[in-house]
This record gives structure tokens, sequence and C-alpha cells, in this order.
């Protein structure tokens, strides 16, 4: 190790280090929540006039998360995480693995808690009574015979120590998700009108178009209202397409995106174009056409000789749900208008003729779209984190040895113990476990 | 009964508690002391069932959603987690004139709830964004540590305020309160406590984002403040781990922590803008 403790070693071994670097991450968060980030430049001139701009435009202020600097003090501070724990681990790894049947009996009798118990039985007999004792209280020894006298160790959860390495190295493994998701994957949206679909995407980065490799098709947007007028719901009905084929169909939700071939989408807009979808069926010719048409426009359907158009629109009962009255005139010349609630599918009837008319208003859903391959490692790096979290803050190694010694006529039972964190509760467990020793040991066989 | 008559009682019996809490500490009255923790448990009970009312009450109203959504109810649980919390203190170290320190934040939390300026009391449904699992736990992680928090920043008051009498031997109701190495002690176990809690919180938080916007983390002001408070307690434990600090600077710590947690809390809501803006009304 000698040669490496040079100083730039020592310097990210030091837990000062970690005191600034934390320090300095905080101190330098603040900035970027308060002077906005990643807006246009000219928005930073105007609120901070040209030289505070410039000088923001040197440093990175403007997108501080992802500057020079910033990624320095996180870099810094993954370097410290990863030296302080090189250079503690060996150490503790002794201290977990060690041999505690060898440890010093003149310590023993100095640790605290301790307490020594005098008895006239005989030396096998006191170890078998301390054996009982131990084992009663669920601490499993282990022996060793030690000067004359027998050694009696129990520990409980010397795995505990690495705690705290667990969670420095969920840090590390938070930030290797975060690089994995940075250089293989991307950010992008794309906006679907209904009835269509996508094959690219666009960028957040640079607005690149991306390819997808399959295609993303929008069968249905709907968007519904609470009382209050408050949206309640935005759903959009994705399927996607392998070739032309449907593969997979999943109606898709705030909260509840699609997930297929690492590509994850999400609802996040939509766009309404003051347009409706029509889809008109002959109930006799079973012919079929779609429209897209604007309200108080006449629309032709000259293979079956059917005009029609939207004239009127009135919001139903339900708050925010309009219905439209529509003009509808076939060969038969009955020019009869009707109401149609949006979204719904109606049959008309003219004369001897059945037709049926779907009307919904039109919209395209805005889709956020994720690949991030490092997502898994963050989760991980999480989970890992509040784990070690709880066996650094709440569970202690804890250890219990038992020296039985005969002295002339008398045997002495030194008993010890050790906890390396939370020492009340542990002097709490070792006290019982004194006093059923000493009830044993006194008690008449 | 409603729930917000109920948890107008709540907020009267709080100021009520706070006020026999610190008349105890004042006249070292024993009777006193066990008046305000009786208080103090029979308000809890009621704004408990305040909450559950207003629980039942939403899904009267069709939208039925827990009363986790809004700064209003955020406050309320607020005050909730700051008094379950301090009544555990209360029990595990039997010492009550913690709460002296304690309940006046469950007060003013519930105070500033009810009287607060453009805080609506309105049971609202839920958005799409926020209409989620995680937002029970994402909440109530969040307020738990926060509650934590709280509670750590009256003891490093009163860590304060009891050192700086200690010259004066005897000096009045400052003798009566717990040791100076006794506060140090609880002040620790608090801040570690709201620390993992914390974690948690930004942690549900994060997957929730990521299920909701497809990004776990995006440097948003509530999230980058919900990091610096984590910075400021994790370099306070780093402190006195490693560095052996104890007494005055850990006290200081938990202050600054608590101011941290606060404008996490509401300075970014009013201050600053982003993604959490639904939490500001």
């Amino acid at each position: 190790m000698s040669n490496k403790k040079n100083s730039i070693w020592s310097f990210f071994a030091s837990v000062k280090l970690a005191l600034f670097v934390l320090f300095f991450l905080a101190i330098a968060s603040v900035i970027g929540t308060v002077i906005p980030q990643n807006s246009p430049p000219d928005a930073y001139i105007q609120e901070f006039g040209a030289n505070m701009a410039r000088f923001f435009q040197i440093l990175d202020i403007t997108d501080m998360y992802n500057s020079w600097w910033f990624i320095s003090l996180l870099i810094m501070l993954a370097l410290n995480l990863t030296i302080c724990t090189i250079e503690r681990l060996p150490n503790v790894w002794r201290l977990v693995v060690q041999d505690n049947l060898q440890t010093d009996i003149d310590r023993l009798a100095k640790m605290r808690p301790g307490k020594e118990i005098l008895t006239s039985v005989s030396l096998d007999e006191a170890a078998d009574r301390c054996r009982a004792s131990l084992a009663e209280n669920g601490w499993r020894a282990k022996e060793a015979p030690r000067d004359n006298g027998i050694l009696l160790f129990a520990q409980k959860g010397p795995w505990t120590r690495f705690g705290v390495y667990i969670v420095h190295t969920s840090i590390l493994v938070i930030f290797a998700g975060a690089m994995i998701g940075s250089h293989f994957g991307y950010k992008g949206s794309v906006m679907i009108p209904e009835t269509r679909s996508a094959d690219t995407i666009f960028s957040f980065n640079n607005e690149e178009p991306i390819k997808l490799g399959f295609e993303v098709l929008c069968k249905r947007f709907t968007l519904t209202h609470y009382a209050n007028g408050a949206p309640k719901e935005f759903r959009s009905d994705l399927a996607i397409l392998e070739n032309g084929k449907e593969v997979l169909t999943k109606s898709i939700v705030v909260n509840d995106p699609l997930s297929y071939k690492g590509h994850t989408f999400y609802q996040s807009s939509y766009q309404s174009y003051k347009k409706f979808l029509v889809s008109l069926t002959d109930n006799q010719t079973k012919q079929t056409e779609s429209f897209l048409i604007e309200p108080g426009k006449e629309i032709k359907w000259p293979a079956e000789d059917v005009t029609f158009g939207i004239i009127n629109r009135e919001m139903t009962e339900t708050p925010f749900l309009y219905k439209y009255k529509v003009w509808f005139k076939d060969s038969t010349g009955i020019a009869e208008p009707f109401w149609i609630t949006d979204g719904d599918t109606i049959t008309v009837t003219r004369g001897g003729k059945d037709y049926t008319f779907a009307l919904k208003e039109f919209f395209a859903t805005g889709l956020q779209v994720t690949k991030d391959p490092g997502v898994w490692y963050v989760y991980i790096g999480c989970t890992l984190m509040l784990l070690g979290l709880m066996v650094a803050f709440f569970l202690s190694h804890r250890r219990i040895w038992v020296y039985i010694k005969q002295e002339g006529d008398t045997t002495s039972v030194l008993l010890s113990g050790n906890a390396n964190k939370n020492r009340p509760t542990f002097e709490k467990n070792f006290d019982a476990v004194s006093r059923s020793l000493d009830e044993k040991i006194k008690s008449r066989s | 009964m409603t729930s917000s008559q109920l948890l107008g009682i709540s907020t009267l019996g709080y100021l009520v508690a706070s006020a026999l809490y610190i008349a105890t500490l004042i006249f070292k009255t024993k009777k006193s002391g066990i008046v305000a923790s009786i208080v103090t448990i029979i308000t809890f009970l009621v704004q408990t069932a305040g909450i559950g009312l207003r629980w039942y009450e939403s899904y009267h109203l069709g939208f039925g959603h827990a009363p986790l959504s809004n700064m209003y109810e955020s406050l309320v649980f607020f005050s909730w987690a700051i008094v379950i919390f301090y009544l555990l203190l209360e029990v595990k170290f039997n010492n009550r004139l913690i709460g002296a320190f304690a309940i006046p934040f469950a007060f003013i939390s519930m105070a500033y709830a009810s009287f607060g300026k453009g805080i609506t009391q309105e049971i609202s449904p839920l958005i799409p964004a926020l209409q989620s699992n995680w937002l029970i736990a994402h909440v109530i992680t969040c307020f738990i540590g926060y509650a934590a928090f709280a509670v750590a920043c009256g003891l490093g008051c009163m860590y304060l305020v009891k050192s700086s009498a200690e010259d004066k031997p005897d000096a009045g109701l400052i003798g009566t309160l717990p040791g100076l190495t006794v506060i140090d002690d609880i002040i620790h176990k608090t801040i570690i406590f709201g620390f993992l809690w914390l974690s948690a919180g930004i942690i549900t938080g994060a997957i929730w984002a990521n299920s909701a916007w497809g990004t776990y983390w995006s440097w948003d002001p509530k999230e980058t403040w919900s990091l610096i408070t984590w910075f400021i307690y994790a370099a306070t434990l780093h402190a006195r781990f490693t560095r052996g600090w104890q007494g005055k600077r850990i006290a200081w710590l938990a202050i600054i922590g608590f101011v941290s947690v606060i404008f996490t809390y509401f300075g970014v809501n009013f201050l600053l803008s982003g993604l959490h803006s639904y939490g500001s009304s």
C-alpha cells in the first residue's frame, strides 16, 4: 500500500474531502434552482443584462447540472467514495473474519460491559453451564482452550460492518446507471394524430429524428374532464406495428406507459385541431369511408350520394362532453338533422336505408419516448442504498466472550462484550446474558 | 361532523397542548405536563379521525383519493407525523419537556393550513399526473422524514438554550431540561431516522417521476432542493461519525438542515417554478 499512499491518494481518501464536496454540491445546486435552466439566450440577456448573460454562458450556468464543473464535483464525489472504500475495506474485512478466539485475555478483562463471577463448581461444569446459558439467549458459541482455561466466543451481525460500504457502493451504482442511460439511451417525443402511425421520434437534445425500427399507431385518443373542468384522464389507445402488422396493443394513460423493445412511450400531451373524425358505413352495401371534417362545411361521399356536415354543438349533461348536430342527406332526399355525442356510434335511417355513423373530435397524442437501459441499475442502486442505510444505522456487530479459568478451588467466569454501534441496546442484551449466566452457575446441579 | 370541523378542533387542540407544554417547562409543574400529554393524545386522535373522514368524504364526492394531494392536506399530514413522532419520543425517553419544542411545530403547520394565504381546503379531484399509488408512498415517506427533522430542529434549539445557560448553575427552568448528552444523542438518532425516510422519499419520487414522465431525475427545483437537504444531513452524519462532531455544532446543523427542509417544502413552491407546482395551492 505504501507506494500508493502518495498525496493525491490520501487527498481522495479523506473524509474532509467528502464533507467539502457535499457542501459545495449543496451550494452549487442552489444556483440552478434560482437561475432558470436551458432558457433561450435572449431570456437571460433580458432578465440579467448582457454582461451577466455572458458570464453565465462562460460558466455554463444556463445548463449548470451538465456543466464541466458540476460534473467534476460529481466525479470528485465518486472518486472520494471509491478510494475511501478501497482504503478502509481491508481493515473492516479483517474485523469481520478475524478469529475472536485469539483475543488477548487481558483485553477481555478491561472490556466494558464486563462481569466476573466466581464459583466453586468445576471448570468443565462451569463451561457446560456457560454454553447452555449462551445458547438459551440465542448466542451460538465457538470455543478454544486458552491458558489453562476455556474461551467461549459468540457474535451477531459481523457483516453489518459492511452497511456503510453498501450505501457508498449504491451511490456509485446509481451514477453508473445514470451514465449508461445518458450514453446508450435517449429521450424524445412524437406527436401522432389519431389513426396515423409514426416510425420516427425527435430527440430532446438536438431535435434530430431517431428511427424506432417499428411503428407506433395511435388508434384513438380520449380526453375526459371532472365536473370542475380539470382534466381527469388522457388516454391513448396505441398499437405497435412490425412490418405493418399489429404485434402489441395497449391503452396508455399518464403513470401507465407502454414498453416495447427497450422503448417506453409515455402519455405527455395532446393537440386539438377543431376537426372531427367521421366513419360512415352503408349497412346495405357494406361500403365504409372515413372523413376528417371541419364543422360548418358540407362533406360529400360521391360513391353513395351522401352529403353531411356538422352544424351545431351543445354540452351534454356530462360536463365538458359535447354533442353535435349533424345534417345528413342521401339519395332519398330526406335531410333531417340528428344529434350525436362525441365518441358515439349511431344508426341513421333514411327511407329503407341504414347507415352507421361514428363521430369523434380529432386529436393528436403527444408521447414522450424514452430509451434508458440504465434505469434498472439506478433502481438496484436505490434499493441497495435503503438496505445499506438500515444496516448501517440500526444493526450492529455484537460480540460476547466468556473466559472460564480454574484458580485453586474457585472457578472464575469472565464475561465481556462489545458492540460497534447502538451500545445501550447491546448493554441490555448483555445484562440478560449476564443474569442468566449468574443464575445458572450459582444454581445447584 | 365534517372533516374540516375535526381538523379545526385539532388546530385548537395543538395550540392548547403547546401552551401546556411550554407552561410545564416554565413552571416545572408535573401535572400540567401530564395534562399536555393527554390533550396531545386526544387531539391526535381527533386529527386522525379528521384525516380519515376527509378520505371518506372524497369518495363521497365521486373521486376518492388519499388526503395527501395538495398543500393543505400535506400540512395536515406534516403536523400529524410530527405529533406521532413526538409521542413515540416522549414514551421512549420518558421526558415531556421535549414537547415544548416539538408540538408548536404541529400547531404552526395546522394553523398555516387553516389560515395561510392561498391555501385551499377544498377536496379536489386528482389530475392525471397525480393518479398513482406512488403518490401515497412518496408523500408519506417524505413527510415522516420532514417530521423527524422538525423535531430534530426543536431539539437543536433546546440544546442551544440549555448549553448557553450552562455557566449559570441551576438556572431556573433550564435546569429541568434533559442533560446535554441526552439531547445530543436524541438529535443524532432523530436525524438518522429522518435521513432514512428522506432517502426513501427521494427514491419513491424518482420512481414515480420515471413512471409518469420517463425521467427519474430532471433537476427540477423541488428535486434539487430535496437533494440539497439530503447533502446537508449526509454531511452532518459524516461529520459526527468520522470527525466526532457533537453538541452545539450538530445542534446548529439540525437547525440549518430544517431550514433547508422548509425551503424544499414551501420556498420552492412559492418562489421557484417547476414540476411540483400542483403542491402549492
